[in-house]
C-alpha cells in the first residue's frame, strides 16, 4: 500500500518512465546544466523571495526607516501596540526583579542560568511552555573548534565566508572564541554528546566547514540542549521564576528612554502583568510563522517576530532583517510532514528534482538560494508543479535514484530518520519520490547588538535568532545553536552587570509607544496592523465566515 | 499539460480540494467533519479551534501535543502526538496539554559516590514499578518505557539513559502508570547523571578551554577582525579542508601557526 493518492500515483508513473533514461545519463556522468552566473542572478531576482521586489516594501518609521523588508515584516515594524498606551495604569507593578528575560528557548534559558549564577533574581517569561521553541527542533548539531587541527581562527573564516563577508566581525569573533567554553559548560551540565569510547567528541563536517566540528546528540541535538538547560532551571526556582503562556507584548521604558521592564499578557486569562526590571533581555527567536509570502516553515508555533517588534518601538535598530533563509527542499506531502526539512544530503547522494512530467528542470546542487528560485519558477511560472490534495504545490525529489546509483539499502542506511518519517505514512522513499517545495527556515537578521549583546536601548539586551549580525546574510548549519548559547550567556552576564549599576528600575512608562504611534500618524500610516501577533492564525475561511457575530461584540 | 494553480494552501492552513473526502471526528466528544489525510492538530484547527496549549513545535519533538483517542466501537485506548497522527473516521479525541509530574529538585554538582543510591533517594517510587507494561504501550515515541524503568531499578544507568534518549517528555506514560511513577522526569535525571558522571569527559575540549581562557586566540581573532574583505576572501578560498575520512585527532593542517 502506498501513502500517495491515486492521482499522485499516476503522476509518479511518469517519474518511473523517465527514470531509466535519467539513470543512464547519470552513469555517463551527464547532468543538467548549471545556471550561468548571469542566469543565477536573473532567476534569483525574479523568483527568490529575498530579491523579488514584489512582496517587499520600504518602511517609513523607526530607526530603520527607508529600508526595504518583506511585506509581512514591514507591516509588523509599522504596527501599532495591542494596547492604548493612554489607558494603561502603570502605577502598581505586579513584580520587580533584577533581570527580566523574554523568551524561553535556548538563548533565554542560557541567559537565565548565567544570570542566576551571578546572584541576580530572574523572571523568565515565555509564550508557550518553557522550551517550546526553535531550539528544540535543531537536529543537525552545534559547531565548536575543539579538535587538534582546528581553532577559533579557522572557525571564524568559515563563518564569515559562509555569510558572504557581511557578518559583524566582533560578533563572529565572540562566537568562535566562546564556542569551547559553552560546549564544555553543556558537558558539565550533563548533556549526552555523541562521543567515542575515550570521551573524544564525535565530529562531522557541515556545509561550508573546513574542519570537522559539528557536535551532536543523536539527531536531536537541540532537544537535548534544551531539556538539559530547562531541567537545570527547575533546580533553581529560588532565583529563576518561569512564567509560561505569558508573552511580553510591550517593553516599558523610563523617562530617559532606558528600559524599565515589560508588560506581559496571560494568554489564558487575558490579564496583563506589569513587571519592573533593572535590565531586560530579548530572546524571542525567529519569524517563520509569519509565513513570509505564503511559504510553509520549519519553525515552531510561536516564531512570530515579537521581540523585534517590541524593541523596534523602543528605539533599537535592526540589521539584515530583509534576508531570510529558505531551505530549498521542505516536504509538502503528506500533510503531517509539511515544512519538514529534507536534508541536502538527499540531493548530494544523487536524487534529482523533477516536474510533473517527470523531467529535470535544474541542477540539483545549486546553492540553496538559487535552488529555491528554480523550484519556485517551475511551479509558479512554468506551471509544472504538482498540486497535492491539500492544495499545496511542489516538485518531485526522486530519491529512489539513490539506491539505483549506490546500491540497494543506501537510502535506509544513509537517511534513517527521513526514511522512517515517510514510512510512517506508507511512503517508502527508497522506492517512491518525495514532494518538496522551499520552506522558510531561519531569520538571518534582527536586532542589532554588540559583542556584549547591548542594543541601542539602554538596559536592553538581546540574544539568539532575534538578533542580526552574527551570521550576516547567510547562516551555516550548527552555528545558530552555538549563537544562542554564546550570546545567551553573554547577555545574561551583561544584564546582571548593568542591573548592578542601577539603584532601582526607572519609573515605568509607555512613552516610547506613544511617540511611535505619533510617528505612524505623521508618516500617514492609516489603520496599522496590531502587533506583536503572538500566534499565527490558522482558522480556516469557512469558520471565519461564521464568526461574524464576534464583530459586534 | 501545465496548470497554474489559482489558490494554494499557504502556511499551515489546510485548503482541501473541492472533492476532498470529509470524515467525522469527535473532538472531546463533539462531532466535526474534517478532510482526510490531515493531522489531528490541523484537523482541530480546521474545526475552528485556536491553540494556546497543546501545540509547540508542530514537528514531533517538543511533546506539547500528547493525545488520547479511541475509535467508536473499539475498547482500546490509543495515544499519539497530535502533530504526527493522521485523523481517521470516528476518532474520539482529547489532548493532554499538561500532566503534573513529580520532579524533586537536586544539585547535580553535589552528587558524588553512589549514583544509584541518589536515584533511590529522589525517586523511591521508581522501585515500585509493577511491570504492567502500560507505559510502553502508551509511549508515542515507541520507547520501551518499562524496560528503561527496569534498567533504572537494576542500577544500569547507562542503559536507562540510552534507552530513554528519544523521550519528548510528553507525560503520557506517567498519566497511565498504576504505580504513580513519573518515568520521564526520573529518566531526565538519569540522563544527566550519565552525561556528567559516567560518560568520559572530552580531554581535547578541556585543553581547548584552557587555551581560550588564557587568551590564546584573542590576538589571532583580532588579526582577522582587522582584515579587509579582499584579504579575508583570499584566506577563505585558500583554507585547507580536513579530509572527510581523516582519523579523529590525527590530521593536522599545514598552517599550524593558527592552531
Ligand atoms: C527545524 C530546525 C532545524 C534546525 N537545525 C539546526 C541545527 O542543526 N543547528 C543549528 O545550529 N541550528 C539549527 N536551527 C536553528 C536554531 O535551532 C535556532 O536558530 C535557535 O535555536 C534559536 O534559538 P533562540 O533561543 O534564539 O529562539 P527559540 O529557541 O525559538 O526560542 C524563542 C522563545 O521565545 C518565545 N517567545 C516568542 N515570542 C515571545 C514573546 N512575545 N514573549 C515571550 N516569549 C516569546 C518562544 O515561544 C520561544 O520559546 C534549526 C532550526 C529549525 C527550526
Ligand atoms: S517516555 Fe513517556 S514522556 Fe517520554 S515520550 Fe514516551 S510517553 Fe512521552
Ligand atoms: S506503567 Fe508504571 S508500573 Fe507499569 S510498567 Fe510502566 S512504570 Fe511500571
Ligand atoms: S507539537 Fe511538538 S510534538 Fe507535537
Amino acid at each position: 500500500m502506498s501513502g500517495y493518492t491515486e492521482e499522485l500515483k499516476r503522476l509518479i508513473e511518469k517519474v518511473e518512465q523517465t527514470r531509466p533514461r535519467r539513470l543512464e545519463q547519470i552513469k555517463r556522468g551527464e547532468h543538467y546544466p548549471q545556471l550561468t552566473m548571469e542566469q543565477r542572478e536573473e532567476w534569483l531576482k525574479k523568483y527568490h523571495p529575498d530579491y523579488k521586489d514584489e512582496g517587499r516594501r520600504k518602511i517609513s518609521v523607526g530607526p530603520n526607516a527607508g529600508q526595504t523588508f518583506p511585506g509581512e515584516v514591514a507591516a509588523l515594524l509599522e504596527s501599532e501596540s495591542r494596547l492604548n498606551p493612554d489607558e494603561v495604569d502603570l502605577s502598581k507593578a505586579d513584580c520587580s526583579v533584577d533581570v527580566l528575560i523574554i523568551g524561553g528557548g535556548g538563548a533565554g534559558t542560557a541567559a537565565a542560568l548565567t544570570a542566576s549564577e551571578m546572584g541576580a533574581s530572574v523572571i523568565l517569561a515565555t509564550k508557550l511552555r518553557h522550551g517550546d521553541s526553535n531550539t528544540v527542533m535543531a537536529e543537525g548539531g552545534i559547531q565548536c573548534a575543539d579538535q587538534e587541527c582546528d581553532s577559533p581562527y579557522f572557525h571564524y573564516l568559515d563563518v564569515i565566508g559562509g555569510g558572504h563577508f557581511t557578518n559583524s566581525p566582533e560578533l563572529v569573533s565572540a562566537l568562535t572564541n566562546d564556542a569551547p567554553l559553552v560546549v564544555s559548560w553543556l558537558e558539565e551540565l550533563g548533556m549526552m554528546f555523541d562521543k567515542l569510547p575515550d570521551g573524544r567528541m564525535k565530529v562531522r563536517h557541515g556545509g561550508g566547514t573546513s574542519r570537522k566540528r559539528m557536535h551532536s546528540a543523536g539527531d536531536m541535538t537541540g532537544a537535548e540542549i534544551m531539556r538539559v538547560m530547562r531541567d537545570e532551571v527547575r533546580n533553581r526556582t529560588e532565583r529563576i521564576r518561569v512564567l509560561e503562556f505569558s508573552p511580553a507584548v510591550e517593553l516599558l521604558t523610563g523617562k530617559d528612554g532606558s528600559v524599565a521592564g515589560a508588560l506581559l499578557y496571560n494568554l489564558e486569562t487575558k490579564e496583563y502583568y506589569i513587571v519592573r526590571a533593572k535590565s531586560v533581555i530579548i530572546a524571542t527567536g525567529g519569524f517563520g510563522r509569519l509565513h513570509i509570502q505564503g511559504f510553509p516553515t520549519t519553525n515552531h508555533y510561536g516564531a512570530t517576530l515579537d521581540g523585534v517588534v517590541m524593541a523596534y518601538r523602543a528605539g533599537a535598530s535592526l540589521r539584515d532583517l530583509d534576508s531570510t533563509q529558505y531551505h530549498p527542499t521542505g516536504a509538502v506531502f503528506p500533510e503531517q510532514n509539511v515544512g519538514l526539512l529534507v536534508t541536502e544530503k538527499v540531493r548530494g547522494l544523487g536524487a534529482q528534482l523533477l516536474n510533473m512530467d517527470g523531467e529535470e528542470f535544474c541542477f540539483p546542487l545549486e546553492p540553496r538560494d538559487v535552488e529555491s528560485a528554480c523550484i519556485i519558477r517551475e511551479c509558479l511560472e512554468v506551471g509544472k508543479g504538482i498540486v497535492t490534495p491539500t492544495g499545496r504545490i511542489g516538485v518531485w525529489l526522486d530519491s529512489p535514484l539513490i539506491d539505483l546509483i549506490h546500491g540497494e539499502g543506501t537510502v535506509r542506511r544513509e537517511l534513517p530518520a527521513k526514511y522512517t518519517q515517510f514510512k510512517r505514512y506508507n511512503i517508502d522513499i527508497s522506492k517512491e519520490p518525495m514532494l518538496v517545495y522551499p520552506t522558510l527556515h531561519y531569520q538571518n537578521g534582527g536586532i542589532k547588538i554588540d559583542q556584549w549583546c547591548e542594543t541601542d536601548v539602554r538596559g536592553l539586551f538581546a540574544a539568539g535568532e532575534t538578533t542580526g549580525g552574527v551570521h550576516g546574510r547567510n547562516r551555516l548549519m550548527g552555528n545558530s545553536l552555538l549563537d544562542v548559547l554564546v550570546f545567551g550567556k553573554r547577555a545574561g552576564k551583561s544584564a546582571v552587570e548593568y542591573a548592578k549599576g542601577v539603584e532601582e528600575s526607572p519609573e515605568p512608562t509607555l512613552g516610547h509607544v506613544k511617540r511611535f504611534h505619533q510617528e505612524l500618524k505623521e508618516a500617514g500610516i492609516e489603520s496599522p496592523q496590531k502587533g506583536p501577533v503572538l500566534l499565527p492564525d490558522y482558522t480556516p475561511e469557512h469558520v471565519k465566515e461564521r464568526q461574524w457575530l464576534q464583530a459586534g461584540l | 499539460m501545465a496548470t497554474k494553480p489559482k489558490q494554494l494552501a499557504t502556511g499551515d492552513r489546510t485548503i482541501p480540494p473541492p472533492d476532498a473526502k470529509m470524515i467525522p471526528i469527535y473532538i472531546m466528544g463533539k462531532e466535526y467533519m474534517v478532510p482526510e489525510t490531515i493531522t489531528i492538530m490541523k484537523a482541530i484547527e480546521y474545526a475552528g479551534y485556536k491553540y494556546i496549549r497543546g501545540c509547540g513545535c508542530r514537528g514531533g519533538i517538543c511533546g506539547a501535543c500528547a493525545t488520547f483517542y479511541r475509535f467508536i466501537g473499539d475498547y482500546r485506548l490509543r495515544t499519539g502526538l497530535a502533530c504526527q497522527t493522521v485523523v481517521e473516521p470516528d476518532m474520539i479525541i482529547v489532548q493532554l496539554p499538561f500532566f503534573p509530574a513529580n520532579r524533586p529538585s537536586y544539585t547535580l554538582d553535589n552528587i558524588e559516590g553512589d549514583l544509584h543510591a541518589e536515584l533511590r533517594r529522589l525517586y523511591p517510587e521508581v522501585f515500585k514499578c509493577v511491570g504492567c507494561g502500560t507505559c510502553t504501550r502508551t509511549c508515542p515515541m515507541d520507547i520501551d518505557v518499562m524496560d528503561y524503568v527496569a534498567l533504572m531499578k537494576r542500577g544500569d544507568l547507562k542503559g536507562a539513559a540510552l534507552k530513554s534518549f528519544d523521550c519528548v517528555m510528553c507525560g503520557l506514560c506517567a498519566s497511565r502508570c498504576p504505580a504513580q511513577i513519573s518515568q520521564f522526569t526520573a529518566a531526565m535525571f538519569v540522563r544527566r547523571l550519565y552525561g556528567k558522571y559516567i560518560l568520559p569527559k572530552a580531554e581535547h575540549l578541556k585543553k581547548r578551554v584552557e587555551e581560550v581562557k588564557s587568551g590564546r586566540y584573542e590576538r589571532m581573532l583580532e588579526e582577522l577582525r582587522d582584515k579587509s574583505v579582499e584579504e579575508l576572501k583570499k584566506l577563505y578560498t585558500e583554507r585547507e579542508r580536513e579530509p572527510d575520512l581523516s582519523e579523529p585527532g590525527k590530521w593536522l593542517p599545514d598552517d599550524k601557526e593558527h592552531l
